[in-house]
């Protein structure tokens, strides 16, 4: 969003920063990559190929045909025979149509099942890519590069190379065609391909950025788009429809602009093919001609030549064609591989190890943790939990409380120091085998774009109806959703409007108690609810924590009391631990923050 | 076809850029007869004749003409991008425009990522359509026009043969699309669930990660992909099939030309020549066929996305201004509902039955009430989200639906419980509603929401990125900025909505004074669920089920309802009790 302010709106959306670095054709990696993607189909392409195959030579066959009809059947007035081959071609011509339209659909095949699958992949490296790398790029990015990148790959990969390959086949044959006839006159035509060679290397140079920024362009509406299409309410509250218009207009434009600019560069590059073609028919006219007038060649020759040099030509054209989807495939692709290369900055150790089934008992070693480098989150913090225990986490505003807990998940690693669950360093572990045993309840109670009853199962997919029922039982959440018109089949819309924030977090602990995590973390959520919904969410609150460790960045005083041990930690540390009654006999921070809130309840 | 006459209707504002791109069609065909021409005068008159000068100027004006032909090709793309972008930005604005302007019902019932696909790829759809698509078809129908005059004069009995077929094919283009159009339909949509469901993962990574659900994650989304996989294939099916049997059609017809020609040249009706000269300008025809049987594709799945695009436009906000709406005035804040009941859109159950209250200017009023028992709905009436289904709200006497939404919504501020901040600075966020206010009342207004000092403990201060690629604030944090965002407005009528629940105590002390030094003078409506901060409210309305069951003041509930005081004194137990203090369910963030 944002109105003019707030320097660079431009770029920043972006990985790396794009330059335009040389005038290379094309990244050979790149298109590498692409064709790698056409293997899995080489039997579809294979045949895609053959009836290509066929339909070149009906193109040949049918020109022959028409002779015939012409200088056999007519000239000798043979009707019976005419009638024949009139058959034979119109055969010939629903051949020609079958190979076409199968040619075409394969292709289009191919092209849907890898464009499937580049988003299948894209989105999986999604999953895999760690929370550190969330934090520097924007939903609405990441979105258009499934949508919109890969989007332009597709015309590439279908259609694009085949075609290439027959240009270039046909390409062959005319060069040596056009060489048996004339080899004087051949080579005089190919004088003017290194005019070709210049324009291609100048348009190239000029497009690969002007293609990127469109790539950019694209990305950066697609993501000012996303954010305001979300914060739609704020933006009515406080009536600045016309402010995010206005920046939104503005990236509109940009998108315009630069997308009129790129085509432009092909629109100025294309018809070079046809003056150059000109051009050569010229010289083999002009040349031609004269050798022709001093006997050295005869005039059939020349006027054939001319023919060749359209023929030879025309591939070239097409070529030229596929060149500028080319560039805008490139720019697709690099963006998308970058993505698709950028490492998970927490990833399986080669020999992790599956984590076996966990006890519970979590150590915390002189953790130090950064997330920009020399500004330390966490410093020195040790921590021991025997299983079974909770650990309230409690402290002010961007003490580091959140940081400990998403570090016990693994969601980023520890700069140094370290964490062990049952003794082993989380590092040595398989991460997913890890979380597997772990259950979470975020702070802010999120739910999916599904039902009540799939969001429950979301921890354990397989867990049975009368398990969702029972977990939502023990979560105080049975009641209101069975009161609800459709029940557990109620679905949750988008940012879980339809249910207020205490049933949201009841349905969020219901998902943590189905998965029976050995492990607990628990974000206390902080907007506060209606009494009685805090009444059900203690007692739920007590259900959850039994019998398991658990972290609990912790909000309620009911939650602190009863915790086995409380941390107090600020700026990174921690400042006090110990139980209720002793942190208050200790008189420290704790029991101020303790009196405190107590006489404000008052 | 309607909605293809619609999405043409975009164009009329570069209708001159249009009709320009028109006529380098023309001169590019026109051009396109002459190079065969001079070509054979340069072998006749230049080379047969040995007139080399002649052939030089022949040659120096084939080149020329190949460059002028080059100029108009370039002029031709330029001129039918340049406008097919332009309609595409129109149309983005326009779907920008009518979003913002769609009444919040709309927003709850559409998913972002279908807006989000719509504005996109269905756009795009739509680009193609009124740039080179219609630029083609235009062009493909002009020359096969041409070509079936020629025919036509050459020889009208073949000619009639020969295009027999055609208006067969005319009919199976439209059965064509009918057929398709529904498909790609369903594609653009699954392509938005696409989206949607891309959307919602990345925003509940944490929960996917948390869980260690990212293969079932997979499969949800490969699923979804693979739909528009299948439904695309069949598109493709039937896509692939249109354009090479329109080519057939054209070759059909030629070799029935040659057919019954023969015969006709074999009856001695018509030379060799004629047949021969006929069929060479009937080959001519196959290329527009062609192309004519793939745009005719491309025209349909344009119609299934504009039809797509113009579902948004065509929605009518729910509230909507009155033509004659007036400005509000600048107002006191007495507000009033009278008989107030509202129901949700397409629901049936009510959320508020016949709501009367009046807040008079400088009041603040507490709502109090369990989940769903219609408070939010109370507050999301007053700034018009929502329109009330029967009575009426008054703001200073005057009827909020005859005044324009702006100014009604610009004396209204509001903390929402869902504190969404954008991926801006933090001075952007607090100045969001007052584009271009003055760096102190900036700070004045974090001042005043206790987030001075926590914005200033980032190195780069007000200058700090929040929201995806920024810090990440805390809960309480988010709530601060919020705050002093709606405190910059300086609001006749303040709308608080939990808005103090999740700060530290310390803070939310340091809040509430400066709520209560900002509260007086305005009138606030307020929802706590905590007793302590409804305490000193003017009038408390204890709602349930979408009615008011009991109001007044605190002390006169206590004493009055038995409802009010069995929440009074739960609360004080729970905080008394076991529990203990206040912690108020918000406590130390």
């Amino acid at each position: 969003m944002m109105h003019g302010f707030g320097g660079g709106g431009g770029g920043r959306g972006m990985l790396h920063h794009y330059q335009d670095t040389d005038g290379a054709f094309f990244d050979p990696k790149v298109a590498k990559r692409l064709v790698g993607y056409l293997q899995p189909h080489w039997h579809r392409m294979g045949l895609a190929a053959l009836f290509m195959l066929a339909s070149t030579a009906t193109k040949l066959v049918t020109p022959y045909l028409t002779k015939q009809i012409i200088d056999v059947y007519i000239a000798n007035s043979d009707l019976h025979g005419l009638l024949l081959i009139s058959l034979i071609a119109a055969a010939v011509y629903v051949v020609e149509f079958y190979s076409n339209w199968k040619e075409s659909y394969l292709l289009s095949w191919v092209g849907q099942r890898i464009l499937n699958k580049m988003r299948v992949q894209l989105f999986e490296h999604y999953q895999r890519l760690s929370l550190s790398f969330y934090s520097k790029i924007e939903t609405g990015t990441l979105i258009s590069r499934v949508l919109s990148d890969v989007g332009v790959l597709n015309e590439l990969i279908s259609s694009g190379f085949i075609n290439m390959i027959s240009d270039v086949l046909f390409l062959v044959g005319t060069v040596v065609v056009m060489l048996t006839i004339s080899w004087r006159l051949a080579l005089l035509t190919f004088a003017v391909l290194p005019l070709m060679v210049l324009a291609t290397y100048l348009f190239s140079r000029k497009a690969k950025g002007a293609y990127r920024q469109t790539r950019v362009a694209v990305g950066e509406l697609t993501g000012d788009l996303a954010e305001n299409l979300s914060n739609m309410r704020v933006v009515q509250a406080f009536v600045q429809e016309d402010s995010t218009h206005k920046h939104f207009e503005t990236l509109n434009r940009t998108n315009r602009e630069v997308n009129i600019r790129a085509m432009m560069l092909s629109f100025i590059f294309m018809p070079t093919a046809d003056v150059l073609n000109v051009l050569a028919t010229t010289i083999v006219l002009w040349f031609g001609g004269r050798w022709a007038a001093a006997d050295e060649l005869t005039l059939g020759v020349v006027v054939a030549f001319v023919t060749y040099v359209t023929r030879f030509f025309q591939p070239i054209q097409d070529l030229s064609q596929i060149y500028t989807t080319f560039q805008a495939a490139m720019a697709g692709g690099e963006r998308v591989f970058d993505l698709l290369d950028t490492p998970p900055s927490v990833q399986d150790a080669p020999d992790a190890i599956p984590m076996p089934t966990i006890e519970g008992h979590i150590e915390l070693c002189n953790v130090r943790f950064e997330y920009e480098p020399g500004v330390p989150v966490l410093d020195d913090v040790s921590l021991d939990v025997t299983p079974g225990q909770t650990i309230a986490l409690v402290g002010p505003t961007g003490a580091g409380k959140t940081t400990i807990t998403s570090l016990c998940c693994r969601f980023y690693d520890v700069t140094e120091g370290c964490i062990k669950v049952d003794g082993h360093d989380l590092r040595d572990v398989q991460v997913r085998s890890l979380r597997a045993q772990m259950g979470m309840v975020p702070q802010e109670p999120f739910l999916l774009q599904a039902t009540i009853a799939e969001n429950i199962r979301f921890s354990r997919p397989d867990a049975s109806e009368e398990e969702v029922r029972e977990a939502a039982r023990l979560a105080n959440a049975d009641e209101f959703i069975s009161k609800l018109p459709a029940g557990y089949d109620t679905p949750v819309m988008e940012g879980s409007s339809n249910l207020s924030q205490g049933q949201r977090q009841l349905i969020c602990f219901a998902r943590a108690i189905l998965s029976q995590p050995r492990i607990l973390i628990l974000d206390e959520a902080t907007s506060s609810v209606d009494t009685r919904t805090e009444v059900l969410i203690q007692d739920a609150l007590r259900n959850l924590l039994k019998g398991r460790t658990s972290l609990v960045v912790a909000h309620r005083l009911s939650t602190i009391r009863e915790a086995d041990q409380i941390c107090f930690i600020d700026q990174g540390k921690i400042q006090e631990r110990g139980t209720h009654e002793e942190l208050l006999a200790l008189g420290g921070r704790y029991a101020a923050l303790y009196r405190q809130q107590f006489a404000q309840a008052e | 076809m309607k909605t293809i006459w619609r999405i043409v209707t975009w164009m009329k504002p570069y209708v001159t850029r249009e009709v320009l791109a028109y006529v380098t069609v023309l001169v590019i065909n026109a051009l396109r007869v002459l190079t065969p021409q001079i070509i054979r005068r340069m072998v006749d008159e230049g080379i047969e004749a040995a007139n080399f000068g002649w052939l030089g100027i022949l040659s120096l004006a084939l080149i020329g003409l190949s460059i002028l032909q080059g100029v108009f090709h370039f002029l031709q793309g330029y001129l039918t991008e340049w406008v097919s972008q332009h309609v595409a930005y129109d149309f983005r604005n326009a779907l920008y425009r009518k979003l913002q302007g769609l009444s919040f019902s709309y927003h709850d019932r559409s998913q972002t990522g279908q807006l989000l696909s719509r504005a996109t790829s269905d756009v795009d759809r739509l680009r193609f359509l009124t740039g080179r698509g219609l630029l083609g078809l235009v062009d493909a129908g002009l020359l096969f026009l041409t070509t079936a005059i020629v025919l036509l004069r050459m020889n009208a009995e073949l000619a009639l043969i020969a295009l027999a077929l055609a208006p067969l094919t005319f009919y199976l283009a439209t059965l064509f699309s009918k057929r398709v159009r529904p498909l790609f339909r369903e594609s653009q949509n699954k392509m938005g669930e696409v989206a949607t469901k891309l959307q919602d993962n990345l925003v509940g990574l944490r929960i996917v990660k948390g869980f260690a659900q990212e293969p079932a994650e997979v499969v949800r989304f490969a699923t979804v992909n693979e739909e528009v996989f299948n439904l695309n294939v069949r598109a493709a099916q039937e896509r692939t099939f249109f354009s090479p049997f329109m080519s057939l059609i054209a070759n059909l017809g030629a070799v029935l030309v040659l057919w019954y020609g023969g015969s006709l040249v074999i009856r001695g009706s018509i030379t060799l020549g004629e047949l021969v000269a006929f069929n060479s300008y009937l080959l001519q025809l196959i290329g527009p066929m062609r192309r004519m049987g793939f745009l005719t594709a491309s025209l349909s799945q344009a119609e299934a996305s504009g039809e797509r695009v113009f579902e948004i436009l065509d929605a009518e906000s729910e509230v909507k201004e009155s033509a004659e709406a007036k400005p509000l005035p600048p107002v006191q804040g007495h507000v009033t509902f009278d008989h107030v009941s509202f129901r949700y859109f397409g629901s049936s159950a009510p959320v508020l039955s016949d709501i009367s209250l009046e807040a008079k200017p400088g009041q603040v009023i507490a709502l109090l009430g369990a989940t769903g028992s219609g408070k939010s709905t109370i507050i999301n009436l007053i700034p018009r989200f929502y329109d009330v289904t029967e009575g009426r709200i008054l703001v200073d006497g005057i009827d909020i639906r005859d005044v324009t939404l702006q100014s009604l919504r610009r004396q209204i501020g509001i903390v929402l419980q869902e504190t969404s901040l954008f991926a801006a600075s933090i001075r952007e966020n607090i100045s969001f509603g007052r584009p271009g206010t003055t760096e102190e009342e900036v700070v004045h207004a974090a001042q005043s929401a206790a987030a001075h000092d926590f914005i200033m403990s980032f190195p780069d201060g007000y200058n700090t990125l929040v929201g995806e690629r920024g810090v990440t604030l805390s809960g309480g944090q988010r709530q601060r900025i919020a705050i002093a965002r709606a405190l910059l407005m300086d609001p006749r009528i303040l709308i608080l909505d939990d808005s103090t629940s999740s700060v530290d105590a310390e803070t939310e002390r340091l809040i509430q004074q400066a709520l209560d030094r900002l509260m007086a003078g305005r009138t606030s409506f307020v929802i706590a669920q905590r007793l302590s901060s409804v305490r000193n409210a003017d009038l408390i309305l204890l709602l349930d089920r979408g009615r008011i069951v009991a109001q007044g003041q605190h002390e006169e509930l206590l004493r009055e309802s038995g409802l009010y005081a069995d929440i009074f004194y739960s609360q004080i137990e729970r905080r008394a009790g076991a529990d203990g203090i206040a912690v108020p369910a918000g406590g130390q963030a």
